[in-house]
């Protein structure tokens, strides 16, 4: 018999709302930084 | 006041704190206002600039909700958004409202320039503090004064791309500013209990119905006027002055049936909602105008 408690139905929920939006921040952070880089590129064409 | 949220708040909450009805609006107005302009920036920071507009609308958003959380729990048409419904605490929402508007506006003045992120960061200021702590609840000419930060978005877009005010982009702010009071007080008079229940001093709970009825025609024309001055102006060409003079008689027609109504309970205010409804498409469509006499006729 195990000595864990399984997890109680409000903590998954806890869990997957905390994963659903840890996803997003990725997602949210890698597309910023590819904005970032085109526009450094477009910068650097602005001013050549 | 606010229930207690004991989840961390759902992303689909966070996103409906930050109005995107709303922002749909903001962020056309902003791209025609940059589409416009005479000079183009390059697409990613044009694309960036709309981007920070909008992030920069959701905050402005936030933030009013965050503030008027008591309001909107008194009133059926807002008491299921997040905060009064205790789906995100106020906490959450005063952090997001802040890190997206800050966000925002920092990235328009790197992306940018930094005029159009000091314009970006007056319109948020000026919602928040000008708008819903200052004028909401104290004065019946609220949306009057305070229609001010709806209207800066097409002048934001066009200074994005431009690095400078010029006098179409005024025009612009002006119409949406004129726009705004018709455009409330038209849903405040089938909403008016809703108002008056929530203590707020709109122009129907303050004034009456028919005086509102009034000032809806009176702002109408004005704005009617405004709207076509850049033709005349030579600010812009035939397909613009022509959508806009035929846009602003509907808008005034519907505004004479408006203050032709004598109905004081909400279902026989028929005229009021078409206005509203028309309201929402004339500025759509003004603003397309706008840009396709731009495009077509530069």
């Amino acid at each position: 018999m195990s000595t864990e408690e399984a997890p109680r139905p409000k903590d998954e929920v806890i869990r997957a709302r905390q994963k659903a939006r840890a996803r997003i921040m990725a997602w949210l952070l890698a597309a910023f930084i590819v904005l970032l880089f085109f526009i450094t590129i477009a910068k650097m064409g602005l001013h050549r | 006041m606010t229930k207690p949220a004991a989840l961390p708040a759902d992303w689909r909450d966070l996103y409906a704190l930050t109005k995107p009805g709303v922002m749909r609006l903001v962020v056309f107005t902003a791209l025609c206002g940059l589409l416009a302009a005479p000079v183009m920036p390059p697409a990613v920071i044009g694309f960036t600039a709309i981007l920070c507009i909008a992030l920069g609308a959701g905050a402005a958003g936030a933030l009013n909700q965050w503030y008027e959380v008591d309001l909107d729990s008194k009133m059926r048409r807002t008491a299921n958004r997040p905060l009064p419904a205790g789906r995100v605490d106020r906490q959450t929402a005063l952090h997001f409202g802040v890190g997206l508007g800050a966000f925002s506006v920092i990235f328009m003045g790197l992306a940018a320039n930094v005029l159009a992120a000091v314009l970006l960061a007056a319109s948020i200021l000026f919602y928040v503090l000008i708008y819903t702590v200052w004028l909401k609840r104290r004065t019946a000419q609220n949306i009057v004064i305070g229609g001010a930060a709806g209207a800066f978005p097409p002048l934001v877009g066009w200074v994005a791309a431009t690095g400078h005010i010029g006098l179409l982009p005024v025009l612009l702010f002006a119409i949406i500013f004129l726009w705004t009071p018709p455009h409330f007080w038209a849903l405040s008079l089938f909403v008016r209990s809703d108002y008056a229940a929530a203590n707020v001093p709109m122009m129907p709970v303050v004034a009456g119905i028919q005086a509102t009825r009034r000032q809806i025609a009176i702002y109408s024309v004005i704005m009617a006027v405004a709207a076509v001055a850049p033709w005349p102006l030579h600010l812009t060409g035939a397909i613009y002055g022509v959508a806009a003079a035929i846009l602003g008689a509907v808008f005034v027609a519907m505004s004479l049936m408006v203050l032709a109504n004598t109905a004081t309970e909400p279902k026989l205010m028929k005229p009021e909602k078409r206005l509203f409804a028309f309201s929402i498409l004339y500025l759509f469509v003004l603003f397309a105008a706008l840009v396709a006499d731009r495009w077509l006729l530069a």
